[in-house]
Formats: structure tokens, sequence, C-alpha cells
């Protein structure tokens, strides 16, 4: 057994790619269900949003590619108005049923024959992003040479989307943390326990709440450009139900309404995640039997691994609700 | 220490000038429910809230003399707090419209009220516990440039204003004896300390009309004292007090205007004293007209 190798690998995912768009979607998710106590469970729309943006600048506007900055911005910026506009005013719960189905209309709608001429259908979109790659190698970053220390040996080309994702985290970052120093975030948080509170300050709840949601779908929107041109590709099926609930996972993981959770709890998510993976994998050679009983063998190590992380998960909502960074004083207070 | 003294009551204690002045307004007013006021700062017209089958609240006219400390009293579920959340629009009557300062208020957003100077508290206090209580205070200015989440990350554009707020929160927190709890959260204080908070918060936005909904409720005696002393101070810092309380002593203690409301009715009105002596209040209290309309002339 190769206890190196594993924790090796899970150290590349702790500050690798995947990590690094999850924690821009994070974030993001952070201002809306952290700050503002929105419920979004459609943050994987918003990503969407970004990345279908970006997608179809070259191979469906015949456009540059950078246009697809501002076209997802306003993809998930009208994506923003029209889940919140409806719900804003009602309950939480409603803005959690709406989001989670706003999402997958999105992910329904652009895998679809209908739409295949704007949306590419099932096999998503590509050839977009080669400008993008491009910088990259004009930097002096050769796409198949390696560079790096000790484990972290990476492609030019991985180096350069680590370079710019891990950027956006640490703008966004600083983005957010400066605007919850702000008087702004101070409405947001008051908002986030109790609404009428605040009216009766004289303060538009709802203008606050699309402000929080948008802005947050915005951030999640850079995670979907990240993902896209990344990958080179975009698949509709990337943006499903799962992406949004990892993205709450390692955001909970991390803790609610701390930037710092925000950003860390993704790389922990996925750093435990192929730590978990790498070690049944080690473990589980040959089937594990009892008797005739097949208790566990190596196909099924996909689902168990998600299933030890949310025993971990459950763990830790017991022993430690605020999160591993959260406050927990501001977990401690009730509001009456 | 001065608020271990024996409180003055009513007879004693010397009035201040705006207290006098409040007084003689509403020397002249006859004390019969609905009465016009000299200068009323909020006036209501035929407002009814149904909720179903039930009329909640069902006001044929009242007015609160500007200047003045107004009580609002009645039995439980006579329809005082929904009366509060009608005019304060938290909640939509059904019909009915209602001036503040001379323009109509019906169907403006509650934050566009406060706006306009019109401040309530909460029966249940609605202090932000996971805020502390020097962010709480805050938070109750209005017009600040850093709520604008455009500005938010430019500190240069708020710090100053920000600067200023504290000055006046820190104040206010003197005043109401909460500065030591600055910069604990809130859900650290006491009962009693969280309705001071919250009225210490009102206050922020400078308002021209505060409305406490039951600002005794769950405080202890020696509280209470401090509180009336600051119920007073509002008045004569130049505002109008409306409240809803069921202490009746703190009623007859303070108020300068008496309303009183039953099965959503105003009943009668008039000075403290003139109500401690009406017939029907005492009926609605004690239920002497069971079943019946507390108003006479009803059919």
């Amino acid at each position: 057994m190769d206890i190196g190798a594993v924790l090796e690998n899970a150290i590349l995912q702790f500050v690798g790619f995947n990590a690094c768009y999850y924690a821009i979607a994070a974030i993001g998710l952070n201002v809306q269900f952290g700050y503002a106590g929105l419920v979004n469970f459609g943050q994987a729309g918003f990503m969407a949003a970004g990345a279908y943006g970006v997608g179809q600048t070259v191979s469906i506007f015949g456009i540059s590619v950078w246009w697809g900055i501002a076209i997802g911005i306003g993809y998930s910026v009208f994506l923003g108005l029209l889940m919140g506009a409806p719900t804003l005013r009602l309950r939480a719960d409603y803005l959690a049923i709406v989001t989670i189905a706003s999402a997958e209309i999105v992910r329904l709608v652009v895998r679809s024959v209908k739409f295949r001429d704007q949306f590419g259908g099932t096999d998503g979109l590509k050839n977009f992003a080669q400008k993008f790659q491009q910088v990259g190698i004009d930097l002096g970053l050769q796409p198949a040479k390696d560079y790096g220390f000790w484990i972290f040996q990476f492609s030019g080309r991985t180096l350069w989307n680590l370079i710019v994702g891990w950027s956006f985290v640490a703008i966004f970052g600083v983005i957010v943390w400066s605007l919850m120093k702000s008087p702004w975030g101070r409405v947001l948080k008051a908002i986030r326990e109790d609404e009428d509170a605040v009216r009766s300050l004289g303060k538009n709840v709802y203008s606050y709440k699309m402000q929080a949601l948008v802005l947050g779908g915005v951030i999640g929107s850079f995670a979907g450009m990240m993902l896209a041109l990344g990958n080179a590709n975009v698949q509709p099926d990337n943006f499903s139900r799962d992406l949004t609930f990892f993205v709450l996972t390692g955001l909970v993981l991390g803790g609610v309404a701390k930037v710092t959770g925000s950003i860390i709890g993704p790389m922990l998510f996925w750093g435990v995640y192929a730590f978990l993976d790498g070690l049944l994998r080690e473990l589980v050679d040959k089937p594990v039997r009892i008797g005739d009983f097949t208790l566990l063998q190596s196909t099924d190590i996909g689902v168990v691994v998600f299933m030890v992380m949310g025993a971990l998960m459950v763990l830790l909502m017991v022993y430690r609700p605020q999160g591993l960074f959260g406050n927990r004083k501001e977990m401690a207070f009730e509001g009456r | 220490m001065k608020d271990a003294e024996p409180p003055p009551t009513a007879e004693q204690r010397e009035l201040t000038e705006p207290a006098r002045r409040a007084r003689a307004a509403l020397a002249d007013v006859a004390p019969v429910p609905g009465a016009a006021k000299p200068d009323p700062i909020l006036a209501a017209v035929e407002i009814r809230r149904n909720f179903g089958g039930i009329v909640a609240v069902d006001v044929a006219r009242v007015e609160v003399q500007r200047g003045s400390i107004t009580a609002l009293i009645g039995p439980n579920g006579a329809g005082k707090t929904t009366f509060f959340n009608l005019i304060t629009g938290f909640d939509k009557p059904s019909t009915g419209t209602w001036t503040f300062d001379g323009a109509p208020m019906g169907g403006l957003a509650p934050h566009r009220m406060a706006a306009r100077g019109m401040v309530r508290t909460f029966q249940l206090t609605k202090s932000l516990t996971k805020l502390p209580v020097i962010e709480n205070m805050k938070l109750g200015a209005t017009g600040q440039k850093g709520e604008k989440w455009w500005n938010g990350l430019f500190p240069a554009r708020w710090k100053a204003q920000e600067a200023e707020i504290e000055a006046r929160a820190d104040d206010l927190l003197r005043r109401f004896k909460l500065d030591h709890m600055r910069d604990e959260y809130a859900g650290a204080l006491s009962g009693g300390q969280r309705k001071l908070l919250e009225m210490a918060r009102a206050l922020m936005t400078d308002p021209t009309l505060v409305m406490l909904d039951e600002p005794m409720a769950g405080v202890n005696p020696a509280l209470k004292q401090s509180l009336n002393q600051h119920v007073r101070g509002l008045r004569d810092d130049g505002m109008t007090v409306l409240f809803v309380e069921h202490d009746m002593d703190m009623v007859h203690d303070i108020s300068d205007w008496v309303i009183v409301m039953a099965e959503g009715q105003v009943i009668a009105e008039g000075t403290p004293d003139d109500i401690s002596s009406n017939t029907a209040v005492i009926d609605a209290y004690l239920g002497a007209h069971q079943g019946r309309s507390l108003l006479e002339d009803e059919v």
C-alpha cells in the first residue's frame, strides 16, 4: 500500500483546479447564503450562465472569447433578477425551491435538442479557449513542459489555469471581505437575522436581497467561466444538482459567513475526497467478502467515498456546527 | 446612585416645558373616541383590517397630537399591535387612509415610512443578536453612503460618515446606559437591555414619531423607571411618542393622552384621569358587557 502516493494526490487536489473553481463558486454562494441568509440551491445555474457565456462567443457568435466575460456576467445578472423578482418578497423557502428549479431548467435548456444551434446540445461547446491558452504560452509557459517543485509539478497548461483561477479566488475574496466590512455588509448580516427589524429602520430589504443574490450569482458565473476556459469545453451535465450541493458542502465545511471558510472549505472538500478515494482504492484491491456476501468491491468505491464524506459532514455539524473557520459566537446566539 | 431613589410621581415632578405644552394643547380636546387634535402628526381614518371573516381592526378616526406621549391601551386581542402594523406598513389595511405629518402614507412600503421619520419597535424585541451592540446601533442611521454596494468597496467614501454615526451611536448608548456592553453581541444582553437597545437603535433613524410596542413587557421594575425616563426624554427632545402598553402605572405616569381600543375599535380617549374613571374602559377590561358590543350606540 502506497500511502505516500495517496497523500500526494490529496495535496494536489487540495490546491488543484477543481478546488479553485469550487472556491470561486463558494465565495459567491457565501454572499447569498452566508451573509444575506438567502438559500440559493441553484449556484450551478449561475456557473452554467458564465460557462455558456464564454463558450458561445467563438463557436456561436463568432466573436472574441473575451466578450464571454461580459456575456457571462449579463446572463447571470439576468438569471438572478429572474429568480429573485418573484421570490425575494416571500419566505426564504420559496427562493430555495425556485433556485433549484431554475438551475435545472438552465441545464435542461442548454442540453436540449431544440437549442442545439445555440448551446450545442448534449455535446456542449468547444474550440473557444485557444486565445485564453495562448496568453499563458505568450507569458512563457510551455503547455507540455512541467513546472514546479517537490510534488507540485504541473504542466504549463494546468499551471496557467491555476494561476488565473487562484487569482480570481484572491480578487473575489478581497472584494467580498471588504464589502462585508462595509455598512452594506452590515445591512446584509442584519437581514439574515431579522428582515422586519431592518425594514423598520428604513432600509429597502428587497433591494438588498436582490443585490446579494445577483452579486453572488455573478461571482458564481466566474467559476463557470473558469471551468469552461480551463477545460476548453463546456458540458451541460457538469452543471447538475451535484455541483450545487458539493459547492454548498465545501462552504459549510469551511464555515459560512467567513471568506476564509468559503475558500478553504472547497479546497478541503477536494483534498478529503481525493484522500478517501485513494485510500479506499488502496485498501480494497480485491473484493471484501463476509462469507458469500460481497461487502465492498472496487466498483463501489465512488459511491462509498461520498457516504463516508456525508458521515464526516454529519459529525462536523454535530460537534462544530459553525464549520472549521466559522464564528462560534455568532452561531451561539439563536434569534428569538 | 440616582436610579435607586424613589421615583417622583406625576404630581411631584416638575413638568418640563414640552410636557406642559403637550398637556395644554390637549386640555381643550373633548375626551371622546376620534377626537380631533389641534396639531395631529398622525391622523388615521376608517382603518379596517379583516382576517377572513374576523374584523381585527376597525378604527373610524384617530389622531395623535404632535409632541405628546400618547398611550394605546386595551385588553388582549383588542387590535393594538395590528393597528401598529397597519400604520407602519408591516400589514396592509383592507380599507382606510392615514396621513403622517400631512402626507398620505397608504400603500407605502415600511422602509419608506421609516425613512420619513416614523419609526417603530416590536413587541417581541428585534435586537439583532448576532451583531455587536454598536453595529446594531450603526445600522439604524439613515442615508449611509456605505450602504450602497458600489461605495462599500471604497472605505474612503464612507469612513468619515461612519465615524460621525459611531459618535452619535456612542452618545445614545451612554444615555441608555449600554455603553459598557458596546462591543458585546446583542445576544448577550438581558431582555430589558434589549428593549433599551431597540429603542436607542430606533432613535438612530432621527425619527419624529416613535412608536413603541409594549416597551415594558418583560422588563424588571428597576429598569422600568429608567425606561419611563427615556420615553419622557423623547418627548422633551421634540419627538412624538405613541406606545402600546399593559402596564397601567406607566400609562398613568407618563402619557399625556390615552386611546383605548377593544374588539378592534377605539372605545375611549382622554387624559389618563379621564380614562381611569371611564365606565366603557372598565367594562372592556372587566367584561361587564359580555357578548355584547362595547359601543353603546351600536346595533
